[in-house]
């Protein structure tokens, strides 16, 4: 790990990795490093890359050329079992959940603990109170014993968040959280994720087709106190480091920014998320 | 030239790469020894009935049509021998393969395919386990127990079909039927009906996995995948049948 010189410690790096699936490029040369503790937002059409490249980050797909580096480590080239230690550290949405359809909610989520390095020390009773605690902060504790089918969408997506921040990595990967839920469930998943990020301090990357949950994520915090999303102060209370955008299309990284930066955007393509 | 053969024959390396990993993880921590258990349940009593049924009415048309020859030379006392062996050399292994196929290969490639288009096989592998080591070794171990016993079931009871028309319609008495029967089995016989039964396990087991693992297209794929399951595998088991009856009977 390189934390100690006071350079802000990578999380996740790419460097010129390209992917092809057949013919058609899901990643064209993507470069991009993101630091412990930031927001990324990668916006793009849908079969833009957005997932291949989630996937890639930690190590699910093997990229053609390039080499990606996962907090602070080469991952690249390594073998399956090797990677297990390193997912670890790492939550991971996916798009639909990816929930075990064969276990319970509670089972679900006790999942990685069970499974993963981390949490080879934990007792049953330990794993039962972490995974409560992970279920009431998306509020459906009530839950537990449900199987996910019989969950509605958004709630999955909940048990989804829950699964992926149990055991408190330090880099979440969200992809589309929000995709096929209606505007109003879509905001309350945005903003648990936020909730995640400020309560635990968490690095983020969003894959996401819609600008307002980018916009959440980049102008609102969690308060504590009051338990709800309070905009962000100008000055103050703006965490550092803020919120970058990332834009792909057709497996290329066209833009990386603020916010600002991408409402300014010439680029047809990049202004088409922003106004709307 | 040879540019049409390549599909098939990474298909079949892919395959050889799926079944070479999920027999190494057969001697490597962690065993999901649950997951076998819950396997040879659905694989073994599950289909307990549809491979005796099977078995039942295959003796018994075996014995009927036989009947019918056998009594132009006289020799209809000879059914009992000649239903075991057809039965436990060919008849036992591959209706009962067949039928798990049917059943255990499809019901594997949709339940695994489903998993990968919903991102599930993903998710394992991103919450640390290997889905090798969880979902296709397991299937693997358990259709390696359970088929030669449901084969040993569906031979006894196709020889309990043959029994009934022996005793009912060609009045053999029961020892007349029974004793030449058992008399007549060799040990080449007994290993060539079990090892059978305990290769095709492999098969059936493994190309569900492998179709099912390798699904992509969402639901249509599925059912794509679980239908290439079920005639692959059964294609395999008469292939294999064949190899495996030149080498027995020439042993015999």
């Amino acid at each position: 790990m390189s934390a100690a010189n006071g350079q802000p410690q990578s999380v996740l790096r790419f460097e010129d990795v390209s992917l092809a699936f057949d013919e058609t490029a899901a990643l064209d040369r993507v470069s991009f490093e993101q630091n412990a503790g930031e927001t990324r937002v990668l916006l793009g059409a849908s079969g833009s890359g957005k997932t291949a490249l989630l996937k890639t980050a930690i190590g699910l797909l093997r990229p053609d050329s390039g080499r990606v580096w996962l907090l602070g480590e080469e991952i690249t080239g390594r073998s399956e079992h090797d990677l297990f230690r390193l997912r670890s550290r790492v939550g991971v949405l996916f798009q639909e959940g990816g929930l075990f359809d064969s276990l319970t909610v509670a089972d679900n989520v006790a999942y990685p603990l069970e499974n993963q390095q981390v949490g080879q020390m934990a007792t049953p009773e330990e794993i039962e109170r972490r995974v409560e605690e992970a279920l009431r902060f998306v509020e459906l504790e009530h839950t537990l014993d449900k199987f996910p089918a019989e969950l509605s969408g958004g709630m999955r997506r909940r048990v989804g968040i829950a699964r992926a921040a149990v055991t408190e990595p330090p880099l979440v990967l969200y992809d589309s959280p929000t995709a096929g839920l209606d505007p109003i469930t879509a905001n309350t998943i945005v903003a648990l994720i936020a909730k995640e990020r400020d309560l635990k301090d968490t690095a983020n990357l969003m894959a996401t087709n819609r600008y307002q949950d980018g916009e959440i994520m980049a102008n609102f915090r969690y308060n504590p106190d009051s338990g709800q999303l309070v905009p962000a102060g100008r000055a103050s209370e703006n965490r550092e480091p803020g919120t970058t955008f990332m834009v792909m299309e057709g497996g290329r990284l066209v833009f990386e920014g603020s916010q600002k930066e991408l409402e300014a955007s010439r680029d047809p393509y990049v202004a088409r998320f922003v106004r709307r | 030239m040879l540019d049409f053969l390549k599909q098939p024959v990474g298909e079949f390396q892919d395959f050889l790469v799926l079944s070479g990993r999920a027999l190494k993880n057969v001697f490597r921590a962690p065993h999901y020894w649950d997951d076998v258990f819950l396997q040879m349940d659905i694989i073994g009593v599950g289909g307990l009935s549809i491979v005796t049924l099977i078995g039942f009415f295959s003796g018994l048309v075996i014995t009927m049509q036989m009947s019918r020859s056998l009594s132009t030379y006289g020799a209809v006392d000879q059914v009992g021998p000649i239903v075991m062996v057809i039965l436990v050399r060919e008849l036992g292994p591959v209706l009962t393969a067949v039928m798990v196929a049917g059943r255990t290969a499809s019901g594997i490639a949709s339940e695994l395919g489903s998993m990968k288009v919903s991102e599930q096989i993903d998710a394992m592998r991103a919450l640390g386990t290997d889905p090798i080591q969880k979902l296709v070794t397991p299937r693997m171990i358990a259709t390696a127990v359970m088929l030669p016993l449901l084969t040993i079931m569906a031979d006894l009871i196709g020889m309990v079909g043959g029994f009934l028309i022996a005793y009912f319609t060609l009045r053999l008495t029961p020892s007349q039927y029974w004793t030449p029967a058992y008399q007549t089995l060799e040990y080449n016989d007994v290993v060539q009906g079990l090892l059978k039964p305990f290769m095709f396990a492999f098969v059936v087991s493994l190309v569900g996995c492998y179709y099912g693992m390798q699904t992509t297209g969402g639901t249509q794929g599925v059912g794509r995948s679980t239908t290439q399951a079920v005639v692959v595998a059964c294609v395999w088991i008469f292939v294999l049948d064949a190899l495996l009856g030149r080498i027995f009977v020439h042993m015999g």
